[in-house]
């Protein structure tokens, strides 16, 4: 499921997969306004890649990898934060 | 996932972590260096450069059946979390013949909606029971 990374100098980095939910400004009665996309619970969770620490290795994650399990995804605001 | 890389987050666990939790976290710690999945999330914070506590419950086919996004101060009550699974999960199982009311719990009464059932929910539901 999950590859494993080389760890080199750089820092791995991933990203939004395919449709990024970011959309064309659209035209609107000629006013242009910016459309943004959120996340709509009934809605596609949106695709994205992510390099990650598990189980003592280096490895790429994809969400779309995880179809046919539940998943649940959680954001913090960082490590070695107190909460 | 944070936008911390994945070396940090070796350290985090490796030396904080696995001090509470034994063996560590057992689930993938993903970095997102650069918030571009948070801001897709819309949990991205710009102005302080990280990501708010948001959480998603993704389902077996990829949707998104529920989230809560909090400020950094307030942690979460993953209690909370594991009962709306069981709830979504009981619900998935029945077809959607079964919802689950106010303050469910696992063997706690579901609803089944259906033409009978309108107007009478005060008939089989009572208020208490989202509080017990």
């Amino acid at each position: 499921m999950a590859k494993e990374i080389k760890a080199g100098c750089a820092r791995p980095t991933g990203g939004p997969v395919g449709e990024t939910g970011k959309e064309e400004p659209a035209k609107d009665q000629g006013v242009i306004r910016e459309v943004r996309s959120m996340i709509r619970v009934g809605k596609k969770a949106p695709d994205f890649t992510a390099p990650a620490y598990h189980g003592g290795k280096f490895v790429g994650v994809q969400l779309s990898e995880y179809l046919g399990k539940w998943v649940v995804l959680c954001f913090y605001p960082g490590d070695f934060t107190f909460v | 996932m944070s936008i911390d890389s994945v070396f940090v987050h070796k350290m985090w666990n490796d030396h904080e972590l696995s001090k509470m939790v034994k063996g560590g976290v057992p689930f993938a710690m993903l970095s997102d260096t650069g918030g571009k999945v948070g801001t897709i999330y819309g949990v991205y914070d710009e102005d302080a450069g990280v990501e708010t506590r948001g959480r998603f419950i993704i389902d077996p086919d990829g949707i998104v059946q529920g989230f809560e996004v909090l400020t950094p101060p307030v942690g979460r009550n993953v209690n909370e979390t594991f009962r709306q699974i069981q709830a979504f999960q009981l619900v998935r199982q029945s077809q959607g013949t079964e919802a689950t009311p106010s303050g469910w719990r696992p063997g706690k009464m579901t609803l089944k909606p259906g033409p009978d059932l309108v107007g009478k929910v005060w008939e089989v539901w009572k208020t208490d029971m989202a509080f017990d």
